[in-house]
């Protein structure tokens, strides 16, 4: 068969959801091309951009391992919690960078032991720990915010948080931590494992994958980009808030989903979600700039995402 | 594992002696011993519910036997697992099969088991390779719309068959576990599965081959156990004994376990002797 076309084939998904996005751009440039053809636009989008796309690469593992992770955002919280206050004892920040991964990753730990070695559902279990852990950083920090503006201009903010000319640096970031993960996923042995795992769990048992230890490192994963964000977050805002990562839940999901990675497990597509991230990126900015209220915000995130799951089953993503 | 195992027979390549195995109330395997011989074929016979699943679960180290032990070319073995089991060379095409349906012909072949390069990144172009040369010499397919890339989902239950019986043989299995490899499948479909089989002991390894159906086992199988709910009633060498005989003898066992059916629990002594 034609080369071109064998990769056409093959990475079909992914196309049918580029095309969603340059279709949903053009209506936005009809609309208001005063705006969509200034790069201004695209520029206010790519700013916050970069942790959604870290948060969907490690989310399509946890997919394709056949569980799910509703608890990232309190870890997003938790991680930023931990970086505010080491970075505001005055400490280096860089120090409050290794804590803030390291919590993410000790969180993902915690949600792997429940789910493989307590039993739980990952569904309920992480459900669970979203509320306690924001429950947790609540009660730390009295509902307070930490001021970091002494961060301002230094190193560890002009490199996670600063701009690469007319770019903001996380967009890199984001599609750096993409790269790595789809390489991660797509053409190392533990992606593999993770697919094979989410596929068929006796299967992958029989053939000797250790699918408890591949499920634990997969939350764990999720755990560390979470930890990652929280950082990112809060070098943006310089600011810890403590709702810091609240809004992102459904939002991650809707992307990955849109991205073309089943509910089901098995496979996924980390490009797919990392441009499902950027379609729901571009919805909010694009309403206002068509001159609809944010009102119209939400009802847009649900048509683009029903529209999308019903073009996936036309270039054959179903489950057998 | 630096001695060369030189202590005990030699002639068997494993010997299972005394192996039990229970799941709560039920006792799935009694006492049982059998040896598989090097660049044998061994048939085990056994109905539904017979014990034969639990006694290749222990071979593969998936469970652990309540007792009894295992040996590998005369050594005992212990600590076993499905890693140490994969590692000596023992492969199991389970009733399964074991595929990832979702995934590709090649994915399926190196499942678990992946050729890598620097840092356990997979090399790809490679195990596609060898996957099309395998598909050609080993699969006999030749439809250029089966490609390795093509997922197993999408495949005939014989293909699929095919595909998990050539990843056994192409990681040099020293011991090929086929768990029903026929069943479900077309006569002719059965035919070449049958063939695959032949061309185990052609390269020269052994098999154990499970089935309840007495007429795909007899043609292709050295040496014959009987596995009658939980315990081997009878091992024959194929020379012994006519397709025939073999038949009557596998009634008669059938017709035993309908008598222990019809007789109250009470009385089963009595309705034995």
């Amino acid at each position: 068969m034609n080369r071109g076309r064998d990769f056409f084939y093959k990475y079909r998904i992914e196309f049918a959801v580029l095309g969603v996005f340059f279709a949903l751009i053009t209506v936005f440039a009809i609309a208001n091309p005063r705006v969509f053809l200034n790069y201004r636009a695209y520029m206010a989008v790519f700013t916050t951009l970069g942790a959604s796309i870290v948060l969907v690469t490690a989310n399509v593992f946890v997919v394709a391992s056949g569980e799910m992770d509703l608890s990232f955002p309190s870890i997003i919280g938790l991680s930023a919690m931990v970086f505010g206050v080491i970075a505001r004892a005055g400490a280096n920040p860089w120090v409050g960078l290794l804590a803030a991964l390291a919590t993410g990753v000790a969180c993902g730990f915690l949600n792997g032991i429940l789910v493989t070695r307590v039993g739980l559902s990952s569904l309920v279990s992480t459900l669970g720990m979203n509320f306690l852990l924001r429950g947790l950083i609540m009660i730390l920090s009295g509902g307070l915010a930490i001021p970091l503006t002494e961060l301002l201009e230094t190193p560890i903010w002009k490199i996670f948080a600063g701009t690469l000319g007319v770019f903001p640096v996380q967009l890199f970031w984001g599609l750096g931590f993409a790269f790595l993960g789809w390489l991660l996923f797509a053409r190392h042995r533990f992606g593999g494992h993770v697919c094979y795992t989410g596929d068929n769990l006796t299967s992958a048992k029989e053939m000797g994958i250790r699918v408890d230890r591949v499920k634990t490192l997969t939350f764990m994963l999720m755990g560390f980009s979470a930890g990652f964000v929280g950082v990112l977050v809060t070098l943006l805002n310089s600011t810890f808030w403590p709702t810091t990562g609240d809004g992102y839940l459904l939002l991650i999901l809707a992307a990955v989903f849109l991205g073309g990675t089943p509910t089901w497990g098995g496979i996924g597509t980390i490009w797919g979600a990392v441009i499902g991230a950027f379609i729901l990126g571009f919805i909010e900015t694009g309403i206002v700039a068509a001159g609809l209220t944010g009102f119209y915000t939400q009802f847009f995130y649900g048509v683009i995402l029903i529209l999308a799951l019903i073009s996936h089953r036309y270039v054959g993503l179903k489950k057998k | 594992m630096a001695a060369n195992g030189a202590a005990g027979n030699e002639q068997h390549l494993m010997k299972v002696s005394g192996v039990c195995k229970q799941f709560g109330f039920v006792q799935a395997l009694k006492n049982v011993s059998f040896e598989i011989g090097t660049n044998e074929i061994v048939g085990l016979i056994g109905d539904n519910g017979a014990g034969k699943s639990t006694l290749i679960k222990t071979l593969t180290g998936v469970h652990p036997a309540d007792a009894g032990e295992l040996y590998w070319k005369g050594r005992r073995l212990g600590n076993f697992s499905v890693h140490a089991a994969r590692d000596m060379g023992i492969v199991t095409v389970f009733q399964d099969r074991a595929l990832s349906e979702q995934h590709s012909i090649w994915r399926n072949i190196f499942m678990g088991k992946e050729l890598t390069g620097w840092g356990g990144f997979m090399r790809v172009r490679r195990q596609k390779q060898e996957t099309q040369r395998l598909m050609k010499e080993m699969m006999g397919f030749t439809s250029s719309f089966v490609t390795p890339d093509t997922p197993v989902g999408n495949m005939s239950g014989g293909e699929r068959q095919g595909v998990a019986i050539c990843r056994a043989l192409y990681f040099e299995a020293g011991l090929i576990i086929l768990d029903e490899p026929t069943g479900g499948l077309s006569l002719s479909e059965t035919k070449k599965v049958l063939k695959f089989v032949a061309s185990i002991k052609e390269s020269g390894k052994s098999c154990i081959f499970l089935s309840h159906n007495m007429y795909h086992v007899y043609p292709v199988a050295d040496r014959i156990v009987i596995l009658d709910r939980g315990e081997i009633v009878n091992t024959f060498v194929k020379g012994q004994i006519s397709i025939e005989q073999l038949e009557a003898r596998l009634l008669e066992i059938a017709g035993t376990s309908d008598v222990d059916l019809k007789v109250p629990v009470g009385s089963k002594a009595v309705a034995r002797g």
